[in-house]
């Protein structure tokens, strides 16, 4: 097993990045451990960067809407802290097990929840970020204002990379204020065209959604729209009105919803199957939804944003394959480790000269190959 | 295509909510080199998230396809904002969102900015986040009303325009809120838009506010920083201490939602001098708002005019390694040289990725 090092600071982390990069190491990045099995399997790690060290919420500026959080810190913490001044990070992805996420992490593999829906990815909320990069070298990018468009915005290239270009260490961050109440509506059927055209009426229309979900197994699913306001009961009424008539059946509106979404979240990974995270065209869903059917899997997805993930069978991952649409790009996330090594988590290569300007970005932030080796697209 | 052109094409039921000033000449493909804002941004965001997939072409012609959503790192998000230093856009796919089924419009006037601010911190505080909200001090006020004759108040030391916009039901319920808010701030005067035309002309006024500082001065200097927006106060105070100090005056309008402010450094180009003081004195604002926390720039942009700041925000290790980047996509510098960084630097070679030496692998040799 490699050995594992719990760096306590930024500076201590470069040196900790630098050492081991130069004895040839392959490193490891570990945050909460709850998303370390997406991805390509890699190198054989030479050591194990822990984050958990890296704990801090350094700063909250509740007047500005921003914090700045140390890459260790548990998602559920900020989350807590932020709460108890009206505030949210607006991230809501699945925690794993225990609650571990961390900030890092989360940031690390783009992971999302049905809030994406109205304010976007990690890339999105994400202001400036502290890397070390494994040539010991400490760089900080953008700022904790959230209007600044000085220097490149090397924060985005971070967030997703899945720890290939160096290790995030701290982040500032934008807060949204916590909606005064939320209140869900949601509509059945067993007609993937009509959930798929009822889906389109309501991202189209003037709802102002925090989340728009899809949920789909065996043949029948369901649209859930979230409004959040100080109007949230009356606004789900009209959504309730545009759900029953677009021919929706068993409309109703939850206003104590929060274990409808946690269990939206709850979908999106799987202690023994597979997910597939799949990315293509809203338009395209009805195909998406028949697909999920002929494997026998269950969907959660982001109707307005046509990502949709699939917890399936290992042994019907192939038969998914077939009646997905041609454009959109398929990616294993959790798996059994046979499956992992059995199949390219990634789906099919980029473009080849995509992929030549990521191995380019790849070569120059990380010369020495150390960061996470080969778990990222192409090899990377 | 022109940036407004992209909202037109759209219309009537969606809109683009990147609005900056200029948009009726402004093309999308400049949008994408400064990542542009406007006075929507502090609700709905910048170009950056807007842009769902960009065709860019290289210095050495090769054309590549970024897709938001794609697996492989966000080179999508890196090239927004890079200032045409990565590449050309020749393409752009973008997402548009639904027109807000309301809108509220209100205008208040203050005694000074620093009443207007505690009002912004007011609104903000209680958990709204309006369309937009923009602050003019009293210089702007004279000279866009000069230039309008929209009524606003000449005896104001600020006017505070908020935007709500959004659900029907949620604006009404949050005006009377915005209204007394800023009341409770001592606005001297609130004025609520009751139609379609009151609105305009009370956007008209604040649209106005760049071109019409002709009339106060004969030239001018737009400067574009940012501040936590906490920091308001404190920043405009040092800000006319410098106009002070330096005899010269400065006009403020201000995106109040998101901190970022454009000080307009008024001066005359046939005074001996003036425009270089006046060159200085914006030089000077940046620097304020640089130690209060905040940026060089919110939405204009480094280009030549702000490099020699970029190292008041940044080291020399952050610089290098913005330089990775650019190395990344054009190792020979040819795309838009000498813009954003601030000394010329060369590519060097990468090493090869690192393999192991079959010596080191026998545990004969290691690698220091």
């Amino acid at each position: 097993m490699a050995p594992q090092l719990r760096p306590e600071s930024m500076e201590a982390a470069a040196a900790v990045m630098a050492g081991a990069a130069a004895d040839g190491d392959p490193i490891r990045i570990v945050g909460g451990g709850t998303k370390l099995g997406w991805g390509a399997t890699g190198d054989v790690p030479g050591v194990e960067v822990h984050t958990s060290g890296l704990e801090r919420i350094v700063e909250h500026n509740e007047g500005d809407l921003t914090a700045v959080l140390e890459a260790g810190v548990p998602m559920e913490a900020a989350q807590r802290r932020f709460a108890s001044a009206g505030q949210m990070l607006a991230l809501d992805p699945p925690l794993g097990s225990d609650h571990a996420a961390t900030v890092g992490g989360v940031l690390a593999t783009g992971d999302c929840g049905p809030l994406q829906h109205r304010y976007g990815a990690p890339r999105d909320l994400v202001l400036g970020m502290t890397v070390a990069l494994s040539d010991g070298t400490l760089a900080r990018s953008g700022g904790k204002v959230i209007k600044n468009v000085a220097g490149y915005d090397l924060a985005k290239l971070f967030c997703g990379s899945f720890g290939t270009l160096g290790l995030i260490l701290q982040v500032s961050v934008r807060l949204q204020p916590l909606p005064a109440s939320t209140a869900t509506a949601l509509g059945a059927t067993t007609d993937p065209n009509l959930l798929a055209r009822a889906a389109r009426t309501l991202a189209t229309a003037p709802f102002e959604l925090e989340a728009l979900d899809l949920a789909w197994r065996a043949g029948r699913g369901g649209v859930l729209a979230q409004v959040g306001g100080t109007q949230a009961r009356l606004r789900a009424e009209r959504v309730a009105t545009s759900m029953r008539e677009e021919g929706l059946a068993r409309v109703e509106v939850a206003t104590d919803d929060a274990e409808l979404w946690a269990r939206q979240r709850a979908g999106q990974r799987s202690a023994s199957g597979v997910i597939v995270r799949i990315s293509g065209r809203p338009s395209e869903i009805t195909r998406v939804l028949r697909a999920t059917d002929a494997c026998g899997g269950t969907l959660v997805g982001r109707a307005a944003l046509g990502m949709s993930c699939i917890e399936l069978e290992p042994d019907a991952l192939g038969r998914l394959a077939e009646h997905l649409p041609r454009a959109a790009s398929v990616v294993v996330l959790d798996a059994p480790l046979k499956v992992r090594e059995a199949v390219e988590p990634w789906g099919s290569l980029p473009p080849a000269p995509l992929l030549q300007l990521m191995r380019n970005v790849k070569a120059r932030f990380d010369p020495a190959h150390a960061c996470n080796p080969g778990v990222f697209v192409g090899g990377i | 295509m022109t940036n407004l052109a992209i909202s037109k094409a759209v219309a009537p039921t969606h809109f683009y909510p990147p609005d900056p000033s200029s948009q009726v000449v402004c093309s999308i493909g400049g949008n994408i080199a400064e990542n542009s804002g406007g006075a929507h941004c502090f609700k709905y965001g910048f170009t950056t998230n807007y842009v769902l997939g960009l065709e860019i072409v290289l210095t050495d012609g090769t054309v590549v396809t970024l897709e938001r959503d794609a697996p492989g790192y966000d080179l999508l998000g890196t090239f927004v904002g890079s200032e045409g230093t990565l590449g050309v856009a020749t393409r752009v796919t973008l997402r548009v969102i639904p027109k807000p089924e309301a809108v509220r419009t209100l205008v208040a006037f203050f005694n000074d900015t620093s009443s207007a601010g505690d009002a912004v911190s007011a609104i903000v505080g209680a958990g709204m986040v309006p369309g937009a909200i923009e602050m003019m001090d009293r210089l702007s006020i004279k000279a866009a009303e000069e230039a309008t004759r929209v009524g606003y108040r000449l005896d104001a030391g600020a006017a505070l325009l908020v935007e709500l916009d959004g659900p029907e039901e949620e604006c009404d319920a949050r005006l009377g809120e915005v209204i007394s808010l800023c009341e409770r701030s001592d606005a001297i005067e609130v004025r609520t838009a009751e139609s379609e035309a009151q609105r305009e002309l009370i956007w008209k006024a604040r649209k106005a506010a760049f071109a019409a500082m002709g009339r106060v001065a004969p030239a001018y200097y737009v400067q574009d920083g940012v501040i936590p927006r906490t920091r308001l106060s404190e920043v405009l105070r040092r800000i006319d201490e410098l106009a002070e100090e330096y005899g010269l005056a400065v006009a403020n309008v201000f995106h109040a939602g998101d901190g970022n402010l454009h000080p307009l450094v008024c001066y005359d180009a046939a005074r001996d001098g003036e425009p270089e003081r006046a060159e200085e004195l914006a030089g000077l604002i940046i620097k304020t708002c640089v130690e209060a926390g905040g940026s060089i720039t919110g939405e204009h942009g480094v280009g030549v005019d702000k490099k020699a700041y970029m190292p008041a925000m940044f080291s020399e290790p952050d610089l290098a390694t913005f330089q990775r980047l650019r190395c990344a996509f054009d190792p020979h510098g040819l795309a838009n040289p000498g813009k954003v960084m601030p000394t010329p630097r060369l590519c060097g070679e990468v090493p090869g990725p690192y393999r192991e030496h079959p010596l080191e692998r026998a545990g004969v040799a290691e690698r220091f």
